[in-house]
């Protein structure tokens, strides 16, 4: 771009990017702000937009009167095994479909990226009547198992293209030394794929993390996630908006930050429209 | 070293745990929701279920609420993705010029995108609230409304109300998308365009947008199948309401199933959902396997 003079380019492109993200934060950050904002300072109107005391009492009320603490820990492990189960099942799919040429392979691949395309309500009715039959209705396994309907298609598609990324030479190279593909995907493949890996784990748990149908579908009191539970409370506690925001913001920090830690290699996974919006 | 031979069984022993899962969660759920369209299921008593054939599909033709539905679903897709990507594109051409504080701003826009949808629809409710809510006190402190607005329980606003706040939670996927296009373009195109005396608008016309269409292309195509399908928002926020204001196809078919345990018919739904999304998705996954495959 021809060079700018200073005022030119504050009106022209920072001013516009100051709105922009003035648009996408304000927001997020009117939810923190009300998360510690006492409850008088929060039912009066004209809507007082500083707080004149900081308090921490929505948040201690939250933590020690319901069940949130216990439904954040049910979400981190559903999400992890959701991470677990995704990627299992994920990588050595994704490198069959990079390292070996079989008949059905292009239409294998191509059905992994349609079935992430199905409607949710197609799936979740019969999913429901099936976790049913099972008996895995309100159970970790079945949360995890409804979240696999996402984390695998979107795990072997990002994960084809890592495995991609590695030339197919140095695995050559490993077997003609004598080693078995198994050590060669083991000691040469893995260690090379590994931020790969950690980025479609990462991602797979932020999906599983804010999932609210599935969850909501599959679970009962006992495996209840934070999402669900605080749209429980939504319910429950309408006029307590306090308490409402201070659970949003203890549910949205951790994605959040986990988020902005992978976006730049999110880009790839992008483009080959295996990223859930 | 690609292994090429037909007995090479190999491939497929490292695709079966995927494709095991996958079937069962994915496939055979889908075949039952077709099966289920055709059957009057009751969910507790699956034995009383009958055979009804196309009797769901051609109550479908005649209920009312699936055409409101249907007209809502047309509106809901075509605003938000419209605005979407009007927003996501200005915002990446934008992030695309120079200036020092540019990799913060890259990083910042997109957490909306993060955000669980519980909570989007737990911050919007909260902004859109009638007695306390920062839209009302600011709109009246500039003098723009005389009166609070009732967002979401006005059968007027609460559908624009609530495609704002996706189009909030989107548009940082476009913005995203297109920054990656923008980057792809050579500079000397650019260069040859000045030298030819092009205005910064014909530069744009002429060289960005040709090169940035692809992308775009693919950002719109799958963001039109996320927004038709997505109905979680909608559901925290006024749960279809007030009436039929905020019914969606999607919502409308999760509905029927959750409050009213109407499984065939929800069934019948989503598969008329589908089939209207299916010229969508091929156009998209031929472009895709097309790139890819």
């Amino acid at each position: 771009m021809t060079q700018q003079k200073p005022l030119h380019r504050m009106l022209l492109i920072e001013l516009p990017v100051l709105l922009i993200l003035l648009f996408a934060l304000a927001p997020f950050a009117w939810m923190l702000l009300t998360a510690f904002k006492p409850t008088q300072e929060l039912s009066v109107f004209p809507v007082r937009y500083w707080p004149d005391h900081f308090t921490l009492a929505h948040f201690e009320m939250l933590l020690q009167r319901t069940s949130f603490a216990h439904n954040w820990f049910n979400s981190f492990l559903i999400a992890s095994g959701a991470v677990i189960v995704g990627l299992s099942v994920s990588i050595p799919a994704a490198y069959a479909f990079s390292r070996f040429r079989f008949a059905g392979r292009s239409y294998i691949l191509t059905g992994f990226l349609v079935i992430n395309m199905f409607p949710i309500v197609l799936l979740i009715i019969p999913l429901f009547v099936l976790m049913r039959h099972l008996g895995l209705i309100d159970t970790f396994v079945g949360v995890i198992i409804g979240h696999s309907t996402f984390s695998i298609p979107f795990s072997i598609w990002m994960l084809v293209s890592y495995f991609n990324a590695i030339p197919q030479d140095l695995d050559e190279a490993a077997m003609i030394d004598g080693a078995s593909r198994l050590q060669t995907i083991r000691l040469v493949v893995l260690p090379l794929i590994t931020p790969g890996v950690v980025t479609t784990a990462i991602y797979v748990f932020i999906t599983s993390w804010n999932e609210y149908l599935f969850a909501m579908m599959l679970s009962g009191d006992k495996v209840r996630p934070v999402t669900v539970a605080l749209q429980l409370f939504i319910g429950e506690f309408t006029v307590q908006w306090g308490l409402l925001t201070a659970g949003g913001a203890l549910i949205a920090l951790p994605v959040t930050f986990l988020f902005l830690l992978i976006q730049k290699r999110l880009v790839g996974g992008l483009t080959a429209g295996a990223v859930k919006s | 070293m690609q292994m090429q031979s037909r007995h090479n069984w190999l491939p497929y022993g490292f695709l079966l745990p995927a494709l095991a899962i996958t079937g069962l969660v994915i496939i055979y759920p889908v075949l039952q929701t077709g099966f289920l369209s055709l059957q009057n299921y009751v969910l507790y008593s699956p034995d009383e279920s009958r055979f009804v054939g196309l009797a769901h599909f051609k109550a479908l033709w005649k209920d009312e609420v699936f055409w409101i539905s249907l007209g809502h679903s047309v509106v809901w897709v075509g605003g938000i993705v419209c605005l979407q990507l009007l927003l996501g594109l200005g915002a990446a051409l934008l992030l695309n010029q120079s200036f020092w504080w540019r990799g913060l701003a890259r990083a910042l826009v997109i957490v909306p995108w993060a955000l669980p949808s519980v909570i989007i629809g737990l911050i919007w409710t909260w902004i859109y609230d009638y007695n306390v809510g920062v839209l009302n006190d600011l709109l009246l402190r500039s003098g723009l409304i005389d009166q609070p607005v009732a967002w979401l329980s006005n059968p007027k606003t609460s559908l624009p109300a609530i495609m704002l706040t996706l189009v909030w939670q989107g548009f940082p996927f476009f913005a995203v998308m297109i920054l990656a296009g923008l980057q792809t373009v050579p500079q000397e195109l650019y260069e040859a365009a000045r030298m030819d005396g092009a205005s910064a608008f014909r530069q744009f016309w002429h060289v960005t947008l040709p090169s940035i269409a692809g992308i775009m292309a693919t950002a719109v195509l799958l963001r039109i199948i996320w927004v038709a399908n997505s109905l979680d928002i909608i559901l925290v926020m006024t749960g279809g309401g007030p009436g039929y204001a905020t019914h969606t196809l999607p919502l409308y078919a999760f509905l029927r199933a959750y409050s009213e345990m109407e499984f065939g018919y929800a069934a019948a739904l989503a598969v008329v959902m589908t089939i209207l999304l299916l010229g969508i998705v091929f156009v998209y996954v031929r472009r895709q396997a097309k790139e890819l495959a």
